[in-house]
């Protein structure tokens, strides 16, 4: 690791630890958004530190998970998709031809709206799965105590330690939820981003997250994209409030910390929104 | 933490970055592959061919074109995948061998694809340009003979013949075969589906044995048009039946409730609804199905004689085909009639072009349609 | 309650009994219908059968022997099919060592590295490959790949000989090295019928390869993973049913192919284990070649040689199917 924190030569670590070292800063500088013609962020910037859990809330189609996939380079996948701006890990632009995509994406992971673990694969297999994707070597020792801390970060531990072999379908919604945040965390981002983790679970499977969110936050700096405004304000510390009117981009309308926004918040639209007046 | 600027809105509702003294924001280009891995790949193609031309007479134990291709391929892939893992961690540089190899196999398939077309054309294109050859057949044609005299007139006819009436019995045994499958249903309808399904998998000799063995040999029968259209029929037959099934059932089941809580009854909506919404797919079945019968060979080769005079009756005497007037010109060795022959496969091949042709423009005007 | 009233909240809890009477139009549609499909299968399973049919004096004349001979020789009455079981299973297996990794890296090429708006002439190219009628492959493989091939067959022989297949009776060390014993082998035959084989593999997999679920794409792209990451982790184990299926297919077309093989293949009636070497044999060019001066006798022989090609090529396809189905892309895949 060099000094700003970025690590310049691909750090082929022999044996993962699992370390979490506070996470690290995240930045959006001026983030605009077209999907072909159609420009649908305008100008966002937003800091997302250490520590701290960032909630995007806001009406549906204004751009936050746009704003998410730009984080980790997964917007480029559509073919139409361009974006302005920059995205700074630790001070970095991710965007910097100088930076390799897989390693960026391994920094900045992502945990989906609906679970996708690997079907032919079993729970244990799972977990490490993206340290093979990666091309990191694990020993078998290693192996074995690198999916139990995973797991248990994720809070499955407990519930599949007997069952690892079996296969990663066969578990609840919940459950694969939680397995793709274990899978996630293996490969030791600095930041995990979640898009709407909770919408398709139950009730009870969403508070299980929703702790092991909290209990992750020191470790990883966690940004999450949710339409749930209770749920943001559970969970986040920091939220920022997205918005687009019919016809224009969408971008940041107030953002601040989840007890400013909620409770004081400075727009009238921030306020109408977190009230249920709309959204 | 920083707060972000909320997002302005001037007046008339256009976007911040029109005010005055802001630069538009326009968008990055974000670049795929750097100078670095264009250098890389142009490095390892230069590198490996003059390495493979320096060794190959010489020192390495082959010899002509394919072999020199083969090493210089192998020698790129080396270097490549060498330099790659100069400055690339290990997973980058097994994604950059996976992609040099898979790219080179699908290169030497299309290159084949390439090959074959090129060559055919390469070969028959002279008699493609005689008029003779579209309007007259081989009578009184001599081996030695140059290509300006005969045509594969009785051929083309003949393809036609005998397409046309495998056509006519096996179109509508087939689709209701299909319609029977897959509208009425049932413990019979499940057998006749195993059945069908496994006769697609008769290879289309046996097809042409069976009429032999049963109507020419057992019958007395002649070798004519009419045997081989048969054969190609019972060919035909199971693979329309099954495609065409495919596309009955691709129809939602919610149209055929739709026409029948109209009052209508099973048949009328299957015959106003369900067929010509399936029209499309069916039309795909029995052009792909037309496109294959038409270069069989095996089938008609057993059954109708490769004549040399243009015959329109199916019933008696030896019916040439485009196949089988092929297959004639190459085993008899004579240099003209193999020139012809390759003439003939070129027709083949624009036919078979043709069809593709049709079929992607149907596709696409459906496309168009649904909308 | 009246005992009307209690027999009627009775009756309320029961399920009804409804008779279903078709219209008129309709009886006549489904009998039609049937009438037409007993016709089909009568007309196809005919042929089954008759093939069968013909083993039975096929073996009560020539016996057992008639899987294990090798001759194919009418006037001294022995005829056996073993050289052309053989030499079709030998062609075939030729066929798919080359036809499998190009098909399944073809198909990969078009799914993962193709873009987007090239990708529908790709497929229509391979599908095009797939139509081309087989004479015209012959004729390709005759004219233009059989002195290439005899090249490669002799650079095999040379030094690969220590293994018994690469073995070739010739000194393939001369300089003058005779050509004529690399023609018209079953290597060269191989090699045309995977020119057919291929599209066909190649099309089923492809099939299924774009339909592997984008979630897990993302999934595994969002994990750090690379292109190839992507396919060795979500495509290959999605697609792992028509893989197997496709190539089974193309087996199943290798195994029946006719006149590629009439037209490359220089038969000899004698099992040939030595695929580098001119001459083979199999059933579809044994039955196209023998059938014009058969007996009635030898002409049963043949249909039975025919009927053991066709159990052949109906295990293959039928395997086919039957993993197809089973896989988890199975629902969505027609071969």
């Amino acid at each position: 690791m060099t000094e700003d924190g970025t690590a310049l030569l691909y750090d082929t670590t022999e044996y993962p630890q699992l370390v979490f070292d506070r996470g690290a800063h995240l930045d959006a500088v001026n983030i605009s958004a077209w999907f072909g013609t159609t420009k649908v962020l305008e100008r966002v910037n937003l800091s997302m530190p250490p520590g701290v859990v960032t909630a995007l809330i806001g009406p549906s189609g204004c751009g936050k998970s746009t704003f998410l996939r730009i984080l980790n380079r997964m917007h480029e996948l559509v073919p139409s998709a361009k974006l302005a701006g920059e995205v700074r890990l630790n001070g970095s632009d991710i965007y910097d031809p100088s930076k390799r995509i897989t390693e960026t994406r391994r920094r900045i992971g992502m945990v989906f709206q609906k679970p996708n673990p690997f079907p032919t694969l079993s729970i244990g297999d799972n977990v490490v799965e993206g340290l093979k994707l990666n091309g990191t070597k694990v020993t078998r020792s290693d192996r074995a105590d690198l999916i139990e801390r995973s797991l248990s970060r994720a809070g499955l531990w407990l519930e599949v330690k007997d069952r690892l072999d079996t296969p990663g379908a066969s578990l609840s919604g919940g459950q694969q939820q939680r397995l793709c945040i274990a899978r996630s965390l293996a490969v030791s981002p600095d930041v995990l981003l979640m898009d709407e983790p909770c919408s398709a679970l139950d009730p009870a499977s969403t508070r299980r997250i929703e702790q092991t969110i909290l209990e992750l936050k020191d470790e990883v700096t966690i940004v999450i994209v949710t339409h749930n405004m209770q749920q943001a304000a559970r969970v986040s510390q920091q939220c920022a409030f997205f918005l687009a009117e019919t016809g224009t981009p969408g971008g940041i309308v107030e953002a601040g910390s989840t007890s400013e926004i909620f409770q004081t918040p400075r727009d009238p639209r921030t306020a109408d929104y977190v009230n249920g007046r709309f959204g | 933490m920083s707060i972000s600027s909320p997002l302005r809105h001037s007046a008339s509702g256009r976007s911040a970055a029109s005010l005055p003294g802001e630069v538009a924001d326009a968008p990055r280009v974000l670049v795929k592959r750097s100078l670095d891995d264009r250098l890389t790949l142009a490095g390892a193609v230069v590198g490996s061919l003059a390495l493979v031309w320096l060794l190959y007479e010489r020192v390495l134990p082959f010899s002509g074109a394919v072999g020199f291709t083969f090493c210089w391929y192998f020698a790129f892939v080396g270097f490549f995948t060498g330099l790659t893992a100069m400055a690339h961690p290990r997973p980058i540089v097994i994604d950059r061998l996976a992609q040099a190899v898979i790219a080179g196999a699908a290169a030497a398939v299309g290159f084949a694809l390439l090959a074959t077309v090129f060559f055919t054309f390469a070969r028959g294109w002279r008699p493609l340009t005689e008029l003779s050859f579209y309007t007259k057949d081989m009578t009184g044609v001599a081996p030695t003979d140059p290509v300006s005299k005969g045509g594969v007139l009785h051929a083309i006819v003949g393809s036609g013949i005998e397409l046309g009436i495998a056509v006519v019995v096996a179109l509508p045994l087939g689709i209701g075969t299909a319609v029977y499958m897959s509208e009425v249903g049932g413990r019979f309808a499940r057998v006749v589906r195993t059945v069908v399904e496994a006769m697609t998998a008769l290879p289309d000799l046996l097809a042409g044995l069976f009429v032999y063995t049963t109507l020419l040999v057992g019958l007395g029968l002649q070798r004519s048009g009419l045997a081989a259209a048969i054969a190609l029929s019972i060919t035909m037959l199971p693979i329309i039946a099954r495609s065409a099934e495919l596309a009955l059932r691709v129809v939602p089941g919610g149209l055929r409730e739709a026409g029948v809580a109209l009052g209508s009854t099973r048949w009328r909506t299957v015959w106003r609804i369900v067929l010509p919404t399936a029209a499309p797919g069916l039309a795909t079945a029995l052009i792909l199905a037309f496109a294959r019968a038409a270069g069989e060979t095996a089938p008609v080769l057993i059954v109708s004689g490769a004549s040399s005079f243009l015959n329109l009756n199916p019933v008696s005497n030896p019916m040439n085909s485009l196949p089988l007037f092929i297959y004639d010109g190459f085993r008899s060795g004579q240099p003209r009639y193999i020139e012809r022959g390759f003439g003939a496969a070129c027709l083949l091949l624009m036919i078979v072009l043709l069809v593709f042709i049709v079929l992607r423009l149907l596709a696409r005007g459906r496309v168009g349609k649904s909308r | 309650m009246t005992a009307g009233a209690v027999a009627d909240q009775r009756r309320a809890e029961l399920p009804r009994r409804i008779k279903t009477t078709l219209h008129p139009t309709d009886r006549i549609f489904h009998a039609v219908s049937r009438v037409i499909g007993a016709m089909v299968l009568v007309l196809t399973g005919a042929i089954g059968l008759f093939l069968a049919l013909q083993m039975l004096p096929v073996l009560h004349h020539y016996g057992f022997k008639f899987f294990t001979m090798q001759d194919w020789n009418p006037e001294q009455n022995v005829v056996g099919v073993a050289a052309a079981i053989v030499g079709t299973i030998e062609v075939a297996l030729i066929a798919l060592a080359l036809a499998f990794p190009l098909a399944l890296m073809t198909a990969l090429f078009i799914t993962e590295y193709t873009p987007p708006q090239l990708r529908s002439t790709l497929v229509a190219l391979v599908d095009l490959m797939a139509a081309v009628p087989s004479i015209v492959y012959g004729l390709w493989g005759f004219y233009l790949l059989q002195p290439q091939g005899t090249h490669v067959a002799r650079w095999l022989a040379e030094y690969f000989s220590f293994i018994p297949i690469f073995k070739v009776d010739t000194d393939a060390h001369a300089a003058l090295w005779q050509q004529t014993r690399f023609t018209a082998s079953a290597f060269i035959t191989g090699l045309t019928v995977a020119m057919m084989v291929t599209p066909l593999a190649c099309a089923v997999m492809r099939g299924v390869f774009a339909q592997a679920p984008p979630g897990e794409r993302e999934a595994a792209l969002a994990l750090g993973g690379t292109r190839w990451g992507v396919i060795r982790s979500v495509v290959l184990p999605f697609g792992r049913g028509a893989i197997i299926g496709g190539t089974m297919l193309g087996l199943g077309r290798a195994l029946g192919e006719t006149i590629a093989v009439l037209m490359v293949l220089s038969q000899i009636y004698k099992i040939n284990l030595r695929p580098l070497q001119v001459g083979g044999l199999t059933v579809s060019s044994l039955i196209a070649n023998r059938f014009g001066e058969a007996t009635a006798l030898q002409l049963k022989a043949l249909l039975a040689a025919g009927f053991v090609l066709f159990v052949m090529t109906l295990a293959v396809n039928t395997i086919a199917g039957v993993i197809v189905t089973r896989s988890r892309s199975g629902s969505a895949t027609e071969i």
